[in-house]
C-alpha cells in the first residue's frame, strides 16, 4: 500500500493545451443534433484565429457509446482508437483534438492503460497492424474542443460583436453550465479546473460577460449515461436524472444552459420536451423550456454569426428568446429555411405549449 | 523538589512553543530549578487553546483553563518571548560555555542552550484542500474552530437572514483518515469535538436539527462515550454513518449535502443551513528545523520519539525533546502529561551531562 | 414439468444467513490481485453517495461487501448501471481505485458469460 500519497490541491488543475496544428475528430451525435456546432468550431479556429485544424473524413466513430453499453469489447475500441492515432500520425499531426466528451474520456483512458500496461499497447499495435497495416504514435497533446475554446476565449472576446448580456451591454445573462462526466471526473488533471469546480465553461461565460449560476446538482450526470438511454427499459432512469438537474437549476431562472458534451446538450434539450409531454413538467419562465446551447454556439453568438448558420433553429427548446434578450440582429423569418430558401420543417413543441 | 545541586548551573533549556505543552514543560523545568526560555511565535501564549470556547468532555470553560496555565507562567516568573518565531536551531560543537544548541529567532536574536524541548503543536488541516466540500467557496461551510468562535460570547452565532438555523450538519474526519490529502492517520480529538459542538448547537438553538456524518466514532477517552450518549439521549443529535461526498450551494445560500446512509444502503441528500467540517491536525514543525536537527519523523510527518515505549518524549537527536501534538495528534490533558514527562527527561539528560 | 414443490404449493425458504465458511470466490481473489488497493476499503459509503448510478441500485460498497462475503448472484446486475465516470474514485478517502475494480469486474463477468 502506498503510504506516501502526495498532497493534492483540488484547486490547482492546470492543463497544457496546444496552441496550433490540430488533428480534429468529430462526435457521432453532434453531427445530427447540433449540426452547426462543429462547423462553427472550425470557422472560429481557422478563420477567426488562423489555426491549422485538419478535419479528416477517414476517421470513424470511436465506438464509445457501444463500448459503454457493453456491446463493443475493450480490445476492439482500443484498435479503433489506435487507427485514429494512425490517421493522425500519417497526416503529420501530434495534437489530437476531440469534439466529443465520451470520446475524450475513452482516449484518455486508453492512453492511461497503455502507459501503465505496455503489453496492452504492444497487443493493440499488433491488432492494428494485422487489421490495417497501419502504425501510430501516441499524441503529444489530447485536447477537447471546449479546452481549445477556453484557451482562446480572450482572443474570441477581442473579436466580439456581442457580449453575453441583456441588450448587448446591460445586465449579464444568467448561465447554468454543465460539464460532461467523462470530461474530468475520470482524470481530473486532464480537464481545466478539475472535477469538482471545472473552469472550462465558467471561464468562457465570464470572459464573454455572462454570469455563471452555481446550482446544487451542477456536478450531477445529465442523464444520458449510455446504457441508461440506449436500452429502452432504462430510459426512465435517464429522464429522471435530467429532471433532477433541471429541477435543481430552474429556480435560479437561468437564461440558458451551456454544456460541453454532445450527449449532455442533447438530453438536457430533448428531455425537456419529453418531460413536458410525459408529465406536464415544464421549465423556464413561461413553461417553454430553458434553451441549451453548445459552447461553440455561445462563441458564435459572441462573434455575431448568423444564428441559423449556428444551427440554433435545430434545438428542441427554442433558443430565440436568448437572441431577443441579447438584442441580437438576425432574420427571424429565415429560421426554418434551408440555404436554398426552402422550408425545412421545425422541432416539435409539447402539446400544452400551444401558440 | 530538586535543588540547584542536581541541575548544573548555566544549562539553560529552550522550550519552543507556548501552548499548553510548552507552558507546562517550562514551568515544570523552572520549578526544578532549570533556567528556561519559552519561545512563542504568536503575540500571546496559549496556542490552540485560544481558539476554543469550552473543552470536551466536561465542557469546562476554556478561558478559565487558559487562565490556569497562564497563572503558571506568572507564578514561576518564566522567561516568555512572544512574537519570537524560531527560525533555526543549530547544534554547536561542545565549547567551554557548554552551549550545544544555538537558537535563532526570525528577528535574528541568538542564544545557546544545553537542551531543546519542542512543543510546537500542530497545524489545522486546510479544509479548502477538500474541494468537494466547497470550503472557502460557500460562506455557509465552516471549520470546527470557526464554529467555536461563532458560538462563543460575542461571536456571530449561526443566525441567517431567515432567523435561527433549522439544520446544521457536521462532517467528521476532514483531512484525517484521508489518503487523498495524504493524511492517513486519525486526528483523535475531532470525533469528540463533533459531539461536543453538536450539543452546543442544540443548546443554543433548541429548534435546530443536528446531524453528524461519521465513518467511525472513536470515543476513546475518559468521559467521551458518555458524552456521545448524552448527545443522543438528551440533545437528540442525529448520527448517520456515511462519508459526505459533496456539498453544493442552494438558491437560498444553504448547503446541499450528499452522503450514503450506509446502514440502510441508500444514497441520501439533505439541505442544511451550515456545514461544519471537523478539521484534523497536521504536523507544523518546519522542514528546515526538522532537517537542521536531523530529527526523524513518523510516516505522517510528526516528530518521532526515539523509542515510544521506553523513551517517549525524547527525539532521535540527543538533547532534543518533544511534548504535545508536535509528536502526533493529542488531546489537551495528554499534551500536559507529555510535557511534564518530557521535562523530567530533560532534567535527567542535563544531570547526566553535567 | 411438475415437481414435488408444486404438489405442496410451497418450498423451503432460501437461507438468509451469510456463510463465511465458504471458500473465497476465485473472482474476488483475482480482483484483489488486480486492484490491491481494494484491501483498503472501509465501507464508508463516500463512493455510493456521489454515484450517478446509485439511484439505479449501483452501490460500490455493497458490491464489495457481497464479494467479500462470497455472495456473487447480485453483483452483475448491481454494477450494470455504472458508466465508469470515476467520481467514486475521486472521493475515496482510502485511495481505493474503485473505478478499476468495477472495470475489472465488468471484464471478468463478461468473460464468465
Amino acid at each position: 500500500m502506498n503510504h506516501h500519497t502526495p498532497k493534492i490541491s483540488w484547486q490547482n488543475y492546470q492543463k497544457s493545451i496546444a496552441d496550433d496544428h490540430f488533428y480534429f475528430v468529430r462526435s457521432c451525435i453532434r453531427q445530427t443534433f447540433f449540426p452547426g456546432s462543429e462547423q462553427t468550431f472550425l470557422r472560429i479556429l481557422r478563420q477567426e484565429l488562423g489555426k491549422d485544424v485538419f478535419d479528416d473524413p477517414r476517421h470513424t466513430s470511436c465506438t464509445g457509446i457501444a463500448y459503454h453499453s457493453d456491446v463493443v469489447p475493450l480490445q476492439t475500441i482500443m484498435t479503433v482508437v489506435a487507427r485514429h492515432f494512425a490517421l493522425m500520425t500519417e497526416a503529420g499531426y501530434r495534437n489530437f483534438l476531440v469534439s466529443c466528451v465520451t470520446s475524450f474520456g475513452i482516449y484518455n483512458e486508453i492512453l492511461h492503460m497503455w502507459e501503465h500496461h505496455p503489453e496492452i499497447l504492444a497487443q493493440t499495435r499488433e491488432h492494428l497492424w494485422k487489421a490495417t497495416k497501419r502504425e501510430f504514435q501516441i499524441p503529444d497533446n489530447l485536447v477537447h474542443t471546449s479546452d481549445a475554446i477556453y484557451k482562446f476565449r480572450e482572443e474570441i472576446f477581442e473579436r466580439a460583436r456581442y457580449t453575453l448580456t441583456h441588450r448587448n451591454g446591460e445586465t449579464p445573462l444568467r448561465i447554468a453550465e454543465h460539464v460532461g462526466c467523462h470530461y474530468a471526473k475520470i482524470f481530473p488533471d486532464k480537464g481545466v479546473g478539475g472535477a469538482e469546480f471545472p473552469r472550462v465553461l465558467s471561464g468562457m461565460v465570464e470572459a464573454w460577460g455572462g454570469e455563471v449560476v452555481d446550482y446544487p446538482e451542477r456536478r450531477h450526470c445529465c442523464g444520458f449515461g449510455f446504457r441508461h438511454y440506449v436500452i429502452r427499459e432504462n430510459r426512465g432512469y435517464s429522464v429522471a436524472n435530467t429532471r433532477k438537474k433541471l429541477e435543481s437549476l430552474a429556480p435560479y431562472k437561468p437564461d440558458l444552459i451551456v454544456a460541453n458534451c454532445p450527449g449532455c446538450t442533447m438530453f438536457m434539450d430533448k428531455w425537456q420536451y419529453t418531460l413536458g409531454e410525459m408529465e406536464g413538467v415544464t421549465f423556464g419562465p413561461d413553461g417553454r423550456g430553458i434553451p441549451v446551447l453548445t459552447y461553440e454556439e455561445l462563441a458564435g453568438l459572441v462573434l455575431g454569426y448568423d444564428p441559423w448558420d449556428l444551427g440554433l433553429q435545430m434545438h428542441q427548446v427554442d433558443a430565440e428568446p436568448v437572441l431577443k434578450k441579447m438584442g441580437y440582429r438576425y432574420s427571424p423569418e429565415k429560421k426554418y429555411l434551408s440555404s436554398k430558401g426552402k422550408y425545412m420543417g421545425q422541432p416539435m413543441v409539447p402539446d400544452y405549449c400551444c401558440l | 523538589m530538586p535543588t540547584d545541586k542536581q541541575v548544573p548551573p548555566g544549562s539553560r533549556v529552550a522550550v519552543i512553543g507556548a501552548g499548553v505543552a510548552g507552558i507546562m514543560a517550562a514551568s515544570t523545568l523552572k520549578q526544578a530549578g532549570v533556567e528556561v526560555d519559552l519561545y512563542e511565535k504568536e503575540e500571546r501564549a496559549g496556542g490552540h487553546l485560544n481558539r476554543w470556547h469550552h473543552l470536551f468532555p466536561g465542557r469546562e470553560e476554556a478561558s478559565l483553563v487558559r487562565e490556569g496555565y497562564l497563572q503558571q507562567l506568572r507564578e514561576h516568573s518564566l522567561s516568555l518571548m512572544l512574537s519570537a518565531e524560531v527560525k533555526a536551531i543549530v547544534r554547536e560543537p561542545e565549547g567551554p560555555a557548554g552551549g550545544r544548541f544555538r537558537v535563532t529567532t526570525a528577528a535574528g536574536d541568538s542564544r545557546d542552550y544545553g537542551a531543546v524541548l519542542l512543543a510546537t503543536g500542530f497545524r489545522l488541516f486546510d479544509a479548502a484542500l477538500k474541494e468537494e466540500y466547497g470550503y472557502g467557496i460557500y460562506p455557509r461551510v465552516l471549520t470546527s474552530p470557526e464554529l467555536e468562535q461563532r458560538l462563543s460570547p460575542g461571536g456571530a452565532g449561526l443566525d441567517t437572514e431567515t432567523g435561527p438555523p433549522k439544520r446544521v450538519a457536521f462532517v467528521h474526519c476532514v483531512g484525517s483518515r484521508d489518503a487523498k490529502v495524504g493524511n492517513r492517520y486519525c486526528s483523535r480529538v475531532c470525533c469528540i469535538t463533533g459531539v461536543k459542538q453538536a450539543m452546543a448547537v442544540r443548546e443554543r438553538y433548541p429548534g435546530c436539527e443536528v446531524i453528524n456524518f461519521y465513518m467511525d466514532l472513536r470515543m476513546f477517552g475518559s468521559g467521551y462515550e458518555e458524552l456521545y450518549q448524552e448527545a443522543q439521549e438528551v440533545h437528540g443529535v442525529n448520527f448517520i454513518r456515511g462519508r459526505v461526498s459533496e456539498a453544493a450551494k442552494t438558491l437560498g445560500g444553504a448547503i446541499q449535502v450528499k452522503a450514503e446512509d450506509t446502514l440502510l444502503g441508500r444514497p441520501l441528500k439533505v439541505t442544511v443551513d451550515w456545514l461544519v467540517l471537523l478539521v484534523g491536525m497536521e504536523p507544523s514543525l518546519s522542514a528546515e528545523l526538522l532537517a537542521s536537527l536531523a530529527l526523524e519523523s513518523d510516516q505522517a510527518g510528526f516528530v518521532a520519539s526515539r523509542d515510544k515505549f521506553l523513551q517517549p518524549g525524547q527525539s532521535s537527536a540527543d538533547g532534543v525533546f518533544l511534548a504535545g501534538a508536535c509528536g502526533g495528534p493529542a488531546s489537551l490533558p495528554e499534551s500536559v502529561n507529555q510535557a511534564r514527562a518530557a521535562a523530567l527527561s530533560v532534567i535527567t539528560y542535563l544531570n547526566r551531562k553535567g | 414439468m411438475s415437481t414435488k414443490g408444486d404438489k405442496w404449493g410451497f418450498q423451503p425458504e432460501k437461507s438468509n444467513v451469510i456463510v463465511l465458511d465458504r471458500p473465497v470466490a476465485p473472482l474476488y481473489r483475482q480482483l484483489r490481485l488486480k486492484v490491491p488497493s481494494l484491501a483498503s476499503c472501509f465501507f464508508c459509503g463516500g463512493c455510493s453517495a456521489t454515484c450517478t448510478a446509485s439511484e439505479e441500485g449501483m452501490n460500490f460498497r455493497v458490491v464489495h461487501l457481497l464479494l467479500c462475503r462470497g455472495e456473487m448472484e447480485k453483483v452483475g446486475s448491481l454494477i450494470a448501471p455504472c458508466l465508469l465516470c470515476g467520481k467514486c474514485t475521486l472521493v475515496c478517502p482510502r485511495n481505493v481505485d474503485t473505478r478499476s475494480v468495477v472495470f475489472n469486474l465488468k471484464l471478468a463477468l463478461h468473460e464468465l458469460q
